[in-house]
């Protein structure tokens, strides 16, 4: 379980509080006009960015004290996650040994992890030479790899067309349920929202609000999200 | 932590040799330990001779040598320094760390020598030298020079001993007119190099019409070179002299190996590799005598302080200097 | 441990700049004074310190220019060889330009044929000219670096609104210029400060007389360390502040290849344009080019005639320059990651000591250190190699802090998310993201390693001489036309070495 506690982030001309918890295994959105600071919330948890009170606990535990790469979490950012200069194997690698001395069993892992995102024979190809769709798949067998409980994605996909974003999800809804990692997904599109989340934090006005039933939220809005919608 | 292990290694190798044979260190300035000066010849002669090793040890010119001493006092590792010349012994002197030699055989040298301590090894005269076919009437004295249009590029007496020579000459030549004779040869100074190895490259590029050098330097050119367009101007006020000596340490433990060196300098093995090394007169004439061009220009007047005038005179001489040519 | 070795070669370069003025001060004891002429060498330094760095600047914003919007064959060695003045011993670049603009150089006889009265190069414009001849490429070098820095969408954006030149150079580079020159002209400045052959030989007499002369006169023939260190502090000072107003300007970084690509522009199409951008890069090329190839053909006859002992030299210079290439490096290295971790600005301070410690200051100053423990001749090249790398470590530095910022922007929150920390990070992220300005300021260090005569001079001991003081002892024994070619060979691997280097990290560059 997922608890944001008196949670203060605070910069010279904005701030944003949270007070909520996410349950574990359970696919949350996180949606809400540009600039609210849902990305800001993500880096957060990841441990990107210094809280100004509060206290971020993942199953009673408090992650504050914990650099980025020790926190039980994988995450996606909008741009930038594989190496340019390491073959896809290697990138994925990174998520078994961060040193990369990977033993043959490891090895094996790297590989499997590749076929199960439609990968197999791509391994030392660098990214250079890989389609966006294909670098995203290979961003995501890192993530299977490191299985860590709390995936954060910050929107990740939204370079890509509408139907390879939504075979990406698709993936990214399957490899949540099978390790039954907790899901935090930055998003802009509430089809997105309602494909593979069952719940919805609303960012808004300085507040993230504690998550409700996606479907439930999508068909009452409260004002901010329906200024947000335009609807 | 590797590197000092690796010197302490060093070091202890260095000690194991030195029981072996004895070491005489002699500090001197850099030209003369080159592949192509005296240092090798001298070594290859000496050691034999001493059963001992011979160390050079290179410090830039003459007046580093003189710092070099200075900064390590009392505990220098040098036994001999060699390569003095008379405008520094005074200061030399004055540091106490030199020790008197003993009697010297008879030198060739145009004035008499006195100094208890510095051991003269060869010398000079400086001149003004210039190429025949491009200076066909060269001046013949510093009143002359200074009615013609030549330009000459000499050495900055702050930072060279030639520079520090051509401030004494003028001094001697001309007393307390030496400033007014500065003024009257400010148009024909070309410019003023750090030392003489950038002049004289000025001068061989054909920059400048004449170079403050020595007497012996168109001897280079005739027997290294083959080329007999090189000539020194005769002065009438005659020439200063650079006399370039050595000397030992008080505080040296080698003693009597520094006072075989010193006796050894003066003889034919050290003297005969003088002229075509260091291209300086050797301070004792070889057997076999001198080199062809050696004996083209011999100024009739030699002119030199002594190591004491030379101290007193020498900021008063370089005010001047500064004043005239800083215009 | 990021901040352990940065701090650690802080305290390093620390010692060997006012750590060396201090063994020096201190040896001298007592009080002392300024003379008159000491005063009128620091007006004459600031003068022509001051000029040469207005001047090379100036000249450097339109040739900078006109090499930012042009593509043509041959750029990329352009680029690369501009760089050859500023890695040249001082007394060989002097030559090169006499060769030009000498009493008999290639310009008076010109001048001659054309009947015209001859100009001469000596006096303060010929300071000014030589230091111009030695740090334009570098200006060239920081604005071309600025222009690259302007995306290219902006052009884009103005040959959409219809910009014509003037209007981009007033919208686009010029707010460009403003935050790069000042760091430029800084820079050129201090380099300028510690000159003393160029200024003395090119000056015409004892008028033009530098801070460094009088230190070395002091040094030398008063053997007054008082005053050589006090006119060093005051060297110190002077250097310390400009670096205080550069660095609250903005250095701006040197060249990291690789990036060497001119963006497409649509706004300097026109024929008029065209041309002067031409005879801007041909008069710049030809201004720095000549002298160099006058160098080369004068040490051609000699190059063949060498002494073996000189060819030894060139292999041990070559070791000192390989070894002060990774010294430098990994000085450099450590105090950038340390910058960047820590985000203070002490560790840029600190690699900008060393250009503004006095060389023979420093130089005499590790004497007094080393001699009481150790033998000075033993460790001359060990000694020499460190010196010099911390010599090349400001403009090593400024090659890889934006790009070691630039990785840690895009890929420091991806690596800290894989907790890649440690050797693994520095192995699997930073060396290889950071190949090409790494190859690009290992090759300067070694280059500018292997043309600086450094301590060398102070430390000497027999058969231990390298590459330029073989080119002084050959000069010193009459040996000119040797001399002229152990130049030319010691330009030769200058150059060898930093294109070997450059080169290496510019392979593979993927992405």
């Amino acid at each position: 379980m997922l608890t944001l506690e008196g949670l203060r982030i605070t910069w010279p001309d904005f701030t944003l509080t949270a007070d909520l918890t996410v349950p574990s295994g359970a696919r949350v959105a996180i949606i809400g006009p540009s600039g609210a600071g849902k990305s800001t919330l993500l880096a957060a948890i990841a441990g990107f960015q210094p809280l100004g009170a509060g206290r971020i606990l993942w199953d009673g535990r408090d992650l504050s004290p914990l650099p980025p790469g020790q926190r039980p979490i994988s995450i996606l950012f909008q741009d930038n996650n594989l190496f340019p200069h390491l073959t896809a194997t290697q990138n994925v690698g990174l998520g078994l040994r961060p040193d990369l001395r990977l033993s043959p069993v490891e090895q094996d892992r790297v590989a499997t992890a590749l076929a199960r995102v439609g990968l197999d024979g791509y391994g030392a190809r660098k990214p250079g030479a890989l389609s966006g769709g294909q670098q995203s798949r290979v961003a995501l067998a890192r993530v299977l790899l490191r299985a860590r409980p709390l995936l954060l994605l910050d929107e990740p996909f939204s370079a890509l067309g509408p139907a390879l974003k939504a075979e990406m999800l698709a993936l990214v809804r399957d490899i949540a349920t099978e390790s039954g990692a907790t899901l935090l997904m930055v998003t802009h599109d509430p089809r997105d929202a309602e494909r593979i989340t069952d719940q919805t934090v609303l960012v808004a006005d300085g507040h993230a609000a504690p998550p409700r039933p996606t479907a439930a939220l999508f068909a009452d809005p409260p004002p901010a999200l329906r200024d947000y919608l335009g609807k | 932590m590797k590197v000092s292990l690796i010197a302490a290694g060093f070091c202890a190798l260095a000690s194991f040799a030195q029981a072996e044979t004895p070491t005489l260190t002699i500090y001197t300035y850099d030209s003369f330990i080159a592949d192509w000066g005296p240092g090798p010849a001298v070594k290859k002669a000496f050691e034999p001779i001493c059963h001992c090793t011979l160390n050079f040890v290179g410090t830039g010119d003459g007046a580093a040598l003189l710092s070099r001493i200075k900064l390590e006092g009392a505990r220098t590792k040098a036994d001999v320094v060699l390569g003095l010349d008379t405008s520094l012994t005074a200061d030399a002197e004055a540091t106490g760390l030199f020790a008197p030699h003993g009697t010297l055989p008879k030198m060739d040298l145009p004035v008499a020598w006195t100094d208890p301590d510095f051991v003269p090894f060869d010398w000079g005269w400086f001149a003004f030298v210039y190429d025949k076919t491009k200076v066909p009437v060269p001046p013949t004295s510093f009143t002359e020079l200074a009615k013609t249009d030549l330009k000459v590029v000499i050495e900055d007496p702050r930072s060279s001993t030639p520079g520090l020579g051509l401030l004494y000459w003028v001094k001697d030549a001309y007393g307390d007119k030496a400033g007014e004779v500065w003024k009257s040869l400010a148009h024909n100074i070309l410019t003023v190099t750090p030392s003489w190895d950038e002049a004289y490259g000025l001068f061989t590029k054909g920059e400048a019409d004449m170079v403050l050098s020595y007497t012996t330097s168109p001897a280079y050119h005739l027997i290294e070179e083959k080329d007999a367009t090189k000539a020194a101007a005769m002065f009438t006020e005659g020439h200063y002299m650079q006399v370039e000596v050595a000397a030992k340490l008080k505080a040296s433990p080698n003693q009597a190996l520094a006072d075989q060196f010193l006796a050894f300098m003066l003889t034919d093995a050290f003297q005969s590799v003088i002229p075509e090394t260091n291209w300086m007169y050797p301070a004792v004439t070889p057997k076999d005598g001198l080199p062809d061009g050696f004996d083209m220009y011999r100024p009739t007047k030699s002119l030199l302080y002594s190591a004491d005038e030379a101290k007193t005179l020498r900021d008063g001489a370089l005010a001047e200097w500064q004043a005239a040519l800083s215009k | 441990m990021t901040l352990w070795a940065g701090g650690a070669v802080a305290a390093l370069l620390g010692l060997l700049t006012l750590g060396t003025l201090a063994a020096v001060a201190l040896r001298a004891g007592g009080s002392v004074l300024l003379s008159v002429a000491d005063l009128s060498a620091l007006r004459f330094t600031l003068e022509q310190a001051a000029l040469s760095a207005a001047l090379s600047v100036s000249l450097a914003v339109p040739v900078a220019r006109a090499l930012a919007r042009r593509r043509f064959p041959g750029r990329r060695w352009l680029v690369a060889l501009m760089g050859a003045p500023f890695l040249l011993p001082v007394i060989v670049a002097v030559f090169g330009l006499l060769a030009l603009f000498g009493r008999h150089g290639l310009l008076n006889a010109g001048l001659a044929l054309l009947g015209l009265p001859g100009v001469s190069i000596y006096g303060l414009h010929g300071v000014v000219l030589a230091h111009v001849f030695f740090n334009l490429p570098l200006a060239v070098r920081l604005l071309l670096q600025g222009w690259r820095a302007i995306p290219a969408e902006r052009f884009r954006l103005a040959a959409a609104l219809g910009f014509s030149p003037a209007d981009v150079a007033r919208l686009i580079e010029r707010p460009m210029l403003r935050a790069v020159l000042p760091g430029a002209t800084l820079a050129i400045f201090l380099v300028c400060l510690t000159s003393f052959a160029v200024a003395l030989t090119l000056g015409g007499g004892p008028a033009a007389t530098t801070v460094e002369l009088a230190i070395y006169q002091a040094f030398r023939f008063d053997f007054d360390l008082g005053r050589a260190a006090l006119l060093a502090g005051i060297q110190f000072v002077l250097c310390g502040g400009a670096t205080l107003i550069a660095f609250r300007v903005g250095l701006p970084a040197t060249e990291a290849p690789g990036l060497d690509r001119p963006v497409e522009r649509w706004d300097a199409g026109a024929p008029l344009l065209r041309l002067q951008d031409a005879v801007l890069i041909t008069l710049a090329a030809l201004f720095l080019m000549i002298p160099l190839g006058l160098v080369a053909v004068d040490g051609v006859p000699g190059l063949l005639a060498l002494p073996a002992p000189v060819w030894l030299s060139a292999l041990r210079s070559l070791g000192v320059a390989v070894a002060s290439s990774a010294l430098c490096g990994g000085m450099a290295l450590a105090l950038a990651l340390a910058r960047t971790a820590s985000g203070r600005a002490a560790f840029d301070l600190a690699g900008m000591l060393p250009l503004v410690a006095s060389p023979l200051v420093l130089g005499t100053g590790l004497f007094l250190l080393v001699n009481p423990v150790a033998d000075p001749a033993f460790w001359a090249l060990p000694v020499t190699a460190l010196v010099n790398a911390a010599m090349a470590l400001p403009f090593a530095l400024r090659a890889l802090q934006p790009a070691l910022d630039r990785i840690e922007a895009t890929h420091g929150r991806l690596a800290d998310s894989l907790g890649l920390t440690g050797w693994a990070r520095l192995r699997l992220l930073i060396l290889p993201r950071l190949r090409g300005p790494l190859g690009f300021a290992l090759g300067l260090a070694a280059a500018l390693s292997m043309g600086d005569l450094g301590v060398i001079a102070i430390f000497a001991g027999p058969g231990g001489a390298t590459l330029p003081l073989q080119v002084y002892r050959l000069m010193g024994a009459y040996r000119m036309a040797q001399a002229s070619g152990a130049a030319l060979l010691l330009l030769g691997l200058s150059l060898g070495l930093f294109w070997l280097f450059d080169r290496g990290g510019r392979g593979d560059a993927d992405a």
